[in-house]
């Protein structure tokens, strides 16, 4: 492998945000390298692997390979264990995360983008204060690579960032802690995701067992990092499984953090922009971050060409991301977090009576779209257990 | 604080609330720099895989 003195767009980071990021960047003309910590894109997969058709659709053409299940229902569990079941809702999917990041990095190549792994940065090279390129380790060596435009995707760690002086940390009740199981030797409906919610199963959070076959399947929660000073999420998880699954066998074990914060008030400076999880711009309350990581990429992407071609590295010019970015979902992502804030911890009680109102509607007009207008009409201080079991926006 | 290595499953979520960035995530290690830290103890009690534990 080998890479270039200078580029016009260095991203760091070989997830869904930072390789969409370089492949418009690329398509729309700029030189791109992509650095990435890990051996190949998209490993180890810390996901629930989530995501609707029309979420993904608009990026890469859909391929069975990293297709793992194809999603029709939903299913949510209430804090009492009655059952709404959902089978109207729009097509999702659960992936193979290792292949679909994988393709989605080859995409960015195709455009012309090159890739860097094993490449580890560790801090940003400025010249009397200003951004100059990125350094970092590759093959035992500390090394320095130009560019004019860094692109920020270093996930949830959000480290790059703060190399710029952006502040990325978020505080505990903002980010979920989460364990994930990938467990084998169970029995699963194949076309239906699962969500479990209570003050019992995850706190201020839910649980969800998502189908990678008729056998497998991805199970895991999120608690708030608040709610995680006595009992922390794997207590829960173990929970769950000996009720649910007591034969099950657990392949391996995923930890992980899950921002729930609006998008980060600032995500765009001289010369660098932050986009996906590392700009926070995950859904608060499904905590999906896969399409809301592309969508931010694809516009931070295209605007750092613009940028290039215009020769105007400056943050006013480069805050044109943050104004598609509010846009396109910023201001969605806004209105959840403020439900997630002003309805924390909804009592269990509550949560049963929705899912009992629920399954009074016809089956046939039961979808995510009649929680909101059957619902709310009634009710609307639900709209949080309404956006909850918008769990599905996951598939939004 | 201190980072049981052993445990630590390099997810990064520390470094994602800590206020002061006193929390270096380098070649698949994750250090805490306790001239740094100001002993705030989100990253204790956010750590999902209970790898960080206080420095007696
Ligand atoms: C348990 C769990 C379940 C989830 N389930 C879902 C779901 O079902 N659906 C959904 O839509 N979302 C889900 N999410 C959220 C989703 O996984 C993230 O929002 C998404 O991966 C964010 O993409 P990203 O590209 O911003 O960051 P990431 O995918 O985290 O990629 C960041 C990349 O940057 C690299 N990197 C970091 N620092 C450096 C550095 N210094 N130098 C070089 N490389 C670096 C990392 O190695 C990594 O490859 C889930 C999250 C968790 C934790």
């Amino acid at each position: 492998m080998t890479f270039r003195k200078k580029y016009d767009v260095i991203v760091i980071g070989a997830g869904p945000a930072g390789s969409v990021a370089a492949r418009f960047a690329a398509e729309h003309g700029a030189s791109v390298l992509i650095l990435e910590r890990d051996r190949e894109p998209g490993i180890p997969v810390r996901c629930a692997e989530g995501v609707s058709h029309d979420g993904i659709a608009p990026f890469i053409d859909i391929d069975e390979k990293w297709i793992a299940t194809t999603i029709k229902k939903a299913k949510l569990v209430a804090p009492n264990g009655e059952e709404l079941l959902m089978e109207n809702n729009p097509t999702g999917y659960v992936l193979e995360r290792r292949l679909f990041d994988t393709a989605l990095c080859n995409l960015a190549a195709e455009f012309g983008a090159e890739l860097l792994t094993k490449a580890d940065a560790f801090d940003l090279f400025k010249e009397a204060g200003e951004i100059k390129g990125v350094k970092f380790t590759y093959r035992g060596k500390e090394e320095i690579v130009l560019c004019d435009v860094v692109i920020a995707a270093d996930g949830v760690e959000s480290r790059v960032g703060r190399w710029a002086g952006i502040k990325t940390d978020l505080p505990l009740e903002d980010m979920e802690t989460s364990v994930m199981y990938q467990m084998t030797d169970i029995d699963v409906d194949p076309d239906c995701c699962e969500f479990y919610f209570g003050n019992e199963i995850a706190p201020q959070g839910y649980l969800w067992v998502f189908p990678k076959s008729r056998t497998s399947a991805n199970i895991g929660l999120g608690i708030a990092g608040s709610s995680a000073l006595k009992k922390k999420p794997q207590f829960y998880l173990d929970q769950f499984v000996q009720k649910h699954y007591p034969a099950g066998k657990i392949n391996y074990i995923v930890y992980a953090g899950i921002p729930t914060s609006d998008t980060l008030n600032q995500i765009v400076a001289d010369h660098i922009m932050l986009v996906g999880d590392a700009a926070r711009q995950v859904n608060p309350i499904t905590g999906g971050g896969i399409v809301q990581g592309m969508i931010a990429g694809s516009i931070a992407g295209k605007v750092a060409a613009d940028a290039v071609k215009e020769r105007n590295f400056k943050t006013k010019f480069l805050k044109r991301y943050r104004k598609e970015w509010n846009k396109r979902l910023g201001k969605t992502q806004k209105t959840m977090y403020a439900m997630k804030e002003k309805y924390l911890g909804i009592k269990d009680k509550r949560f049963n009576n929705l899912v009992k109102a629920m399954n009074k509607i016809p089956k046939d007009k039961l979808s995510i779209k009649t929680l909101f207008t059957e619902v709310v009409k009634n009710d609307p201080k639900l709209v949080i257990e309404v956006a909850r079991s918008f769990v599905v926006s996951k598939f939004k | 604080m201190k980072i049981e290595s052993s445990l630590c499953d390099i997810c990064g979520t520390c470094a994602g609330v800590c206020p002061v960035d006193a929390i270096r995530i380098f070649e698949f290690k994750v250090e805490i720099d306790n001239e740094k830290c100001i002993d705030c103890k989100n990253c204790l009690i956010i750590c999902p895989a209970e790898a960080i534990k206080e420095e007696k």
